[in-house]
């Protein structure tokens, strides 16, 4: 098992919320101090830099025009922590290439981040949330073939050492692509993806040998999920790689109470307000859950949101306690789900502070971190095997 | 594939007493896209273009027109049961495979009648040809950039906020109101499918063809443009300014109506529309 920790670099020093209609896409910036900035960018790179010495691993991410996440172009802070980290691996979930709109940009910036770090990248590829798409301004109807349009090329640029091709495909046109530098790893740094309930996605993830990755959600989609992808890694018969990777909110507290109060402040991030148009633009989503949305029901994932902690630690999307508690709710995840590879913990968000943050990673690396590491990585299942 | 049904009377806007209207429902392949195709009334035929929300459909004005016309309503690709192939991108794509349509069905110059969305797929169609059309109403329609780049032509439904677009379509709110609750799963499904492509092919330019204004000078059948005077979608400005692009339009407003004059307050709007296409 590979830990690692992420914030999504929030700026919580806002008018009180009930104020404001929405804190992503269309709060005004006037909400923001650049002095208090400052401090919360460096404060945030400080943290992965102690995450680094603790033995974690990093996760980045972007979004735009939002306080929940003011880091808005993840390879600028990978590079950062390229340079200024020693051990851990870094990850990028992800290049949000679907709404950048040019693949080779993100390859040359991954390959020149992977030789920096010398080889310690991993590049994540997301669709990106449907906030995303008005500041991007993307087609919310293609986002999928964008996406995986743009992973192609990427990997097709990676991969290609004897001079330029041309590419002319439904999204991107470009003549004489001719990647330098080409990337540290060979044949090039591992590549994730996300999902939350695309199997189509989760099974191209699979037949390339990408790891999948899913956030916040309750242990029997999860399952589904991972189910879903490992049937699809075996079925296609696969030369190796992949995994699975599973982020939850964590708190590790010297008392109960303690861990209480430290998840309580991360969650935080679950009541983030967003007006209902930018939740579900026309198309992102396929027909017949928008059909879902007309008759009224909401998703699972805003189901979780609106549920209490207790809740939301029964279904594996918050966990906290103390060290024993924590790994003991790891290990019966890992059960509920049929294993997974990497834990990528959401350590830090809302107004937890600093010294709050660094005391439950510090815990955490002492006395969770020991017993969890073994936990074995997990094999593809052989869904036809089980059938016959 | 041929669907026969009976067209739904929602009330008339006169008391003629409504006798059922026999509808025929077909899918057609056109330049390789199979299109949806309703046939509707007795009499002189008439094109119908329907809006992005469909509401048109059921709308006692369509009742009413089916009366001395045969309506030819197509369903635009990914709208309705029409095919939505990924080639087709704008408006611009649909012009021509309507212009295809009109070829196949054979039936010469007809009058047209083009809703919001569909008002800008008639001057798609008009703007590539000119013999397709004898006469043209265009109810509140989109389609051209008329301001600069920070002046905001066509409110954008996407970005505000449900209710307030709401406000802004409807002089009176309550006309805008639909229990999705007490709808079939297949009309739902088809009301989110024609919400997808109405985004695949308006998102971006917002709800315009940068090149339309251009062209438009090539439109030289009579036109007709209808504006309710409360639409807050496209101003009543954006409606002057519009029917000014092409020569000697017509333009009328009607009162205490939104973006849908025709569903607010259709029994002006059929008196003015019975005075242009007769």
């Amino acid at each position: 098992m590979d830990v690692w920790h992420f914030t999504e670099m929030p700026y919580p020093y806002l008018p009180p919320l009930e104020t404001l209609s929405s804190i992503r896409v269309s709060l005004p910036s006037k909400h923001f101090d650049p002095k208090i900035g400052a401090d919360l960018y460096n404060r945030y790179l400080d943290e992965y830099i102690i995450a680094d010495e603790l033995g974690f691993n990093h996760m980045l991410n972007e979004h735009h025009q939002t306080a929940t996440c003011i880091d808005v172009a993840a390879p600028l802070s990978a590079a950062i922590l390229a340079r200024q980290t020693k051990t851990g691996r870094i990850c990028i979930l992800g290049n949000p290439v679907a709404n950048r709109g040019d693949p080779l940009r993100i390859a040359e910036e991954m390959a020149m981040i992977d030789c920096i770090c010398r080889g310690r990248l991993d590049v994540g590829f997301v669709r990106g949330v449907p906030f995303e798409i008005f500041a991007a301004n993307t087609n919310p109807t293609q986002t999928v073939e964008r996406l995986w349009e743009g992973i192609d090329l990427a990997v097709k640029a990676w991969t290609s050492h004897d001079g330029p091709f041309t590419f002319e495909g439904r999204f991107t046109r470009r003549r004489m692509i001719n990647l330098w530098p080409r990337p540290y790893q060979s044949p090039h740094p591992p590549v994730w993806i996300t999902g939350s309930s695309d199997l189509e996605s989760i099974k191209k993830a699979a037949g390339r040998g990408y790891v999948f990755a899913t956030f916040l959600q309750p242990y029997e989609t999860v399952r589904e999920l991972f189910d879903a992808y490992r049937s699809a890694y075996l079925d296609q018969g696969l030369p190796g790689g992949g995994g699975t990777a599973f982020m939850p909110l964590v708190y590790t507290g010297d008392s109960e109470e303690d861990a209480e109060a430290g998840a309580r402040e991360l969650i935080w991030y679950m009541r983030a307000k967003t007006e209902p148009q930018f939740r579900n633009p026309p198309g992102y989503v396929p027909v017949d859950l928008n059909v879902k949305a007309l008759q009224g029901a909401f998703g699972r994932t805003e189901e979780i949101r609106v549920k209490g902690l207790d809740f939301q630690r029964e279904k594996g999307v918050v966990m906290y306690g103390t060290p024993d508690q924590v790994a003991q709710q790891i290990r019966r995840f890992y059960d509920l789900v049929g294993g997974f590879d990497h834990l990528l913990m959401m350590q830090q968000a809302g107004f937890l502070d600093h010294k709050r943050t660094v005391a439950s990673m510090t815990r955490f690396a002492k006395d969770v971190l020991p017993q969890i590491k073994d936990l074995p990585r997990t094999r593809p299942i052989n869904a036809r095997g089980a059938a016959e | 594939m041929l669907l026969l049904l009976v067209a739904r009377m929602n009330g008339s806007t006169s008391n003629r007493s409504a006798a059922a209207l026999v509808s025929e429902r077909n899918l057609v392949r056109v330049s390789g896209v199979e299109l949806e195709i309703e046939r509707r009334g007795r009499g002189r035929p008439l094109l119908v273009l329907y809006g992005e929300e469909a509401l048109e459909l059921d709308a006692a004005v369509l009742a009413e027109l089916a009366r001395d016309h045969e309506l030819i309503i197509p369903s635009p690709p990914g709208f309705g049961r029409s095919e939505r192939p990924d080639w087709i991108e704008t408006p611009d794509d649909i012009g021509y495979i309507y212009l295809d349509l009109m070829e196949r069905l054979n039936v010469g110059e007809v009058p047209a009648i083009g809703f919001s969305f569909g008002g800008w797929l008639a001057l798609e169609m008009a703007t590539k040809h000119d013999g397709c059309f004898s006469k043209l109403v265009l109810v509140d329609p989109y389609g051209v950039k008329i301001g600069g780049p920070m002046d905001r032509d066509i409110e954008d439904v996407w970005n505000i906020h449900p209710e307030r677009v709401a406000k802004l379509k409807w002089f009176d709110g309550e006309k805008g109101k639909r229990d999705f609750t007490a709808m079939p799963e297949r009309e739902l499904a088809i009301i989110a499918r024609n919400n997808e492509s109405f985004a695949r092919f308006c998102w971006d330019p917002c709800m315009h063809n940068p090149k339309l204004a251009r062209r438009l000078h090539r439109v030289r059948v009579p036109t007709f443009f209808v504006w309710g005077a409360n639409d807050g979608i496209v101003s009543l400005d954006y409606g002057r300014a519009y029917s000014r692009m092409i020569a000697g339009a017509e333009f009328s407003v009607i009162g205490k109506a939104g973006h849908y004059p025709h569903l607010e307050q259709p029994d002006e709007f059929m008196r003015l529309v019975r005075g242009f296409l007769e």
